[in-house]
């Protein structure tokens, strides 16, 4: 549904991406994660007809979103980050000016109205005006904006971002029945672990360039085993003790010591054993997607 | 085309519900020049004399304003939606011009409310030609606004504008005097200010004595005027971006 091949954009001197590839299947909830400044917004501006790319090129339902961006912008609804509502207006008068864009009107367009605003919850809110609206509520009046052309294709730029934990929830619920229910294929980008989890695959974007690229769960596993978080005075001198006693490479970070290791049980009691008195704390945890991008980039994404 | 239109259509909407929601602007816009000219007016014994002046900084303030608000628009707001529709740009451009040209006219016809303060009483026809003058010059100056709008990044580069090109160009417009009476270099921008041509027009269609230039010449220029810049709004706001401009 999405192409994306051998993307590259520079602002001036500054590579903001960096010959990027992938590919969205139909009926994927597909995330681009990273920490903010890794290329993510540059690929949606592009992605969303927004800027044209300095090398490469994407395609959306078949459609270059340079050369026909009108026939991408047809396929596509565009939820951004910042808000695209008009808060001095109602939600309904947002939702039917955003139809007139389209081109829809009269009958078909109250009828698209109705049912977008009944499945994102937004009925009994129609006649409020967005300023009065909560964060979560508008985020949803967004979506339900997006939505009114019937797109095949969701772009989400950092949707949960500046949302309480159960608009979050509340959202992801959203997104889940619109990829089930209408086979909407969702692009979204963010740099909230959690939310990455639940994408069916992931883009691992750092510094303009793609670090890895699978499932959750396939990411997960290409860190064998456990990672163990070590306390210290001396991080970097640990480090290295570590990596010659036991031929492993830690990564060194926000004043730990992290270890990538099968069985991290027994590391754990060997190292507390080798340097007794120097290590202040142990942690032990599965790895998560932060670790696996720690791993690849040796940087945080949050 | 019909979609063209709709699109126009429910910009220019737009531009009109806001600002009914927020009515406190008018008083904003209509009250500095209003001031401006009873203190300017009742000072030196000639209201008359600064009338379509005052009118015309009425309408160009409104103009600003209303076009200042793309720059915030167009990084969050509704202009972002409307960048990623199928919608022509042409459609975008127009109605939001003809939305912010409106408003503009709106204020400067609360204006015209006070010319019997200047000694202008207007018959109900003589009204018609004003209100379109009116409405030419609100066109223009909000073609002006957008153009200068468009390609800003924030809003503190548009105020260095306005006070160093806009403001400026409306002291040498003849508002404030005459190019019979204005001396060199001040004479020759007047003649190259557009603005000069808006305030003799309405100079012409209030029937205020000594125009100058021509009403002909007045009309033509400012229609052209206002013409171009529609027409470089059209053609910027066309162009494909390679930078964040959002």
């Amino acid at each position: 549904m999405i192409q994306v091949q051998n993307l590259t954009h520079r602002y001036g001197d500054r590579t903001a991406l960096s010959n990027v590839s992938f590919e969205v299947r139909t009926g994927e909830i597909f995330g681009l994660l990273g920490p903010n400044g890794g290329g993510k917004s540059t690929l949606f501006r592009i992605l969303s007809t927004m800027m044209v790319p300095t090398a490469g090129r994407a395609l959306i339902a078949g459609h270059d979103v340079v050369r026909d961006s009108a026939a991408v912008r047809r396929q596509v609804g565009v939820v951004f980050q910042t808000q695209s509502l008009d808060k001095a207006l109602t939600v309904e008068e947002n939702l039917r000016a955003q139809g007139h864009l389209h081109g829809l009107r009269g009958v078909v367009l109250n009828e698209r109205m109705e049912r977008a605003m009944e499945r994102l919850g937004l009925a009994d809110r129609r006649r409020d005006l967005v300023e009065t609206l909560s964060g979560g509520l508008r985020r949803r009046v967004e979506i339900a904006k997006a939505l009114l052309h019937k797109p095949q294709v969701l772009l989400m730029d950092e949707a949960s971002t500046g949302l309480d934990p159960a608009a979050r929830r509340d959202l992801s619920r959203h997104i889940e029945s619109l990829r089930s229910g209408d086979g909407v294929t969702i692009l979204l980008t963010t740099h909230i672990l959690e939310e990455a989890g639940r994408c069916d695959r992931l883009v691992l974007l750092h510094q303009g360039n793609m670090v890895a690229e699978g499932t959750p769960a396939e990411l997960r596993a290409r860190i064998g085993g456990d990672v163990v978080v070590l306390q210290t005075a001396d991080t970097a001198l640990l480090a290295s003790k570590i990596e010659q006693r036991f031929g492993v490479r830690p990564v060194v970070r926000d004043g730990e010591v992290r270890v990538e290791i099968a069985n991290g049980h027994r590391f754990i009691a060997e190292v507390v054993e080798a340097f007794p008195g120097v290590i202040e704390s142990v942690g032990l945890h599965k790895p998560t997607l932060e670790d696996v991008f720690v791993d690849q980039t040796g940087a945080s994404i949050e | 085309m019909s979609n063209f239109f709709l699109a126009a259509a429910t910009l220019w909407q737009r531009e009109l519900v806001r600002f009914w929601r927020q009515k406190s602007r008018v008083l904003g816009v209509v009250a500095s020049p209003l001031v401006f000219w009873l203190l300017i007016g009742y000072g030196s014994n000639d209201l008359a004399r600064f009338y379509s002046g005052a009118l015309v900084l009425t309408v160009m303030f409104s103009a600003i304003f209303s076009t200042i608000s793309i720059i915030e628009d167009r990084r969050e707001g509704f202009l972002l939606s409307m960048l990623v529709s199928p919608a022509p740009r042409s459609s975008m451009v127009l109605g939001k011009i003809l939305g912010a040209a409106t408003l503009a006219w709106v204020q400067g016809l609360i204006f015209l409310a006070f010319a019997p303060l200047a000694g202008v009483s207007i018959h109900l026809l003589e009204l018609i030609p004003v209100a379109a003058a009116i409405f030419l010059i609100s066109f223009t100056l909000t073609g002006l606004g957008f153009v200068i709008a468009w390609r800003m990044e924030s809003t503190s580069g548009f105020h260095a504008i306005m006070n160093l090109l806009l403001v400026p160009m409306w002291m040498v417009s003849g508002s404030l005097f005459p190019m019979s009476t204005a001396h060199g270099w001040v004479k020759a921008i007047m003649w190259v200010n557009p603005l000069t041509y808006s305030i003799a027009l309405l100079n012409h269609t209030l029937r205020f004595p000594n125009a100058a230039p021509g009403e002909m010449e007045s009309l033509v220029v400012t229609a052209v005027f206002g013409l171009v810049l529609f027409l470089a709004s059209g053609i910027m706001a066309a162009q494909k971006a390679t930078h964040s401009a959002a």
